[in-house]
């Protein structure tokens, strides 16, 4: 890697897109209305920008993202509830363009999964502490009468007077 | 945990067998095209002063073909198109997407211009309703204007020959059977 990506260019690479980072909005996108566009921003930044995959189209530079955007504010101007505009989006790209999926059958394995884990670790490691735990054999009658012998009251025994 | 490993190791050797991680899957298969209305691209031999609706694909399978003079895969694309339009057999429209009327013209004029209608869609309000995701992108779309197919990326004459024709033949097919069965 560092061979073919210097390091001082990857560092400059990092703070760059950090930089970046913070939002893609123009000024001419935003919508006068303050709490409206307070809303945009929010719905953008649970749409998946579906060229660049791992953005949200708030933070997006990309043309569809932008038109997006754009058309996110637009659905908003015309009444949509922010439910309403995730739902147009999803209609048209499925529920890859939401960022955080949904609860349905196609997901279920998604949200329960690491759940399921959990409880199945939790399950094989109780059941393997258990299986260790050394369990003592019965006395043998030898042994309790040497036990009895060492422990009676009265007498030299090794034991007794410890 | 098996059933996991299952999963993921499916999707993985799917990917290594040359599945493309990119592609999304169309909510919109074997759902009616939905409602368009974009303004002609002037200056070509289709140019109509009505725009190009989703009602002019009623009654024949057609190609909605997602082009523009900026997509460097089009043009890789183009040639195919242009051979398609030229057998016949069934017709393509264009949809040239965030692009300006001059370029798109220009870039026909130079590539040739298999379209039996284009619209324009500078601002992607039809990219997105159809779900594009990048072009170029072609819809196979039925008689009764519902979308069967969605070819994402260049239709090349290997997928031409051995998705896309059949398809089609499928549905004139099936098309001209149930017009038989009506009479």
């Amino acid at each position: 890697m560092s061979r073919f990506f210097p390091r001082a260019l990857l560092v400059s690479a990092l703070l760059f897109g950090a930089a970046l980072h913070a939002h893609a909005v123009e000024p001419g996108e935003m919508m006068t209305d303050p709490k409206l566009e307070a809303r945009a921003r929010d719905v953008s930044q649970a749409l998946r920008c579906v060229v660049c995959q791992n953005e949200t189209i708030d933070e997006s530079n990309a043309e569809l993202a932008h038109d997006m955007r754009v058309l996110v504010r637009r659905r908003i101007a015309a009444g949509d509830t922010n439910e309403q505009v995730l739902s147009y989006m999803v209609g048209r790209y499925g529920d890859f363009v939401l960022l955080k999926p949904r609860f349905t059958t196609m997901t279920l394995l998604l949200w329960l999964g690491p759940m399921m884990i959990l409880v199945l670790g939790g399950v094989a490691l109780s059941r393997t502490v258990r299986g260790k735990r050394p369990v003592a054999a019965p006395l043998s009658p030898e042994e309790m009468a040497a036990l009895a012998k060492l422990t009676a009251p009265g007498q030299d025994g090794t034991g007794a007077s410890v | 945990m098996v059933l996991l490993v299952a999963i993921f190791g499916k999707r993985l050797l799917d990917v290594d067998r040359g599945a493309d991680p990119r592609v999304i899957p169309s909510v919109l298969l074997n759902t009616p095209m939905p409602k368009f209305s974009l303004a002609a691209l002037p200056g070509r031999k289709s140019s109509a002063a009505t725009p190009f609706t989703d009602a002019d694909l009623k009654g024949r399978v057609s190609l909605v073909n997602v082009f523009g003079s900026w997509c460097i895969a089009c043009l890789e694309e183009h040639p195919t198109l242009v051979a398609i339009a030229k057998q016949g057999g069934v017709q393509i429209y264009g949809i040239d997407w965030r692009d300006t009327p001059e370029r798109g013209a220009e870039w026909l004029n130079d590539h040739g211009d298999p379209y039996a209608l284009i619209g324009q869609d500078p601002d992607s309000t039809t990219a997105i309703d159809l779900g594009v995701t990048g072009a170029p992108e072609t819809f196979v779309v039925d008689g009764d204007g519902i979308i069967r197919y969605k070819q994402i990326g260049p239709i090349t004459p290997e997928i031409w020959q051995s998705t896309l024709r059949p398809l089609i033949a499928d549905l004139q097919k099936t098309a001209s059977q149930n017009t038989d069965g009506q009479k």
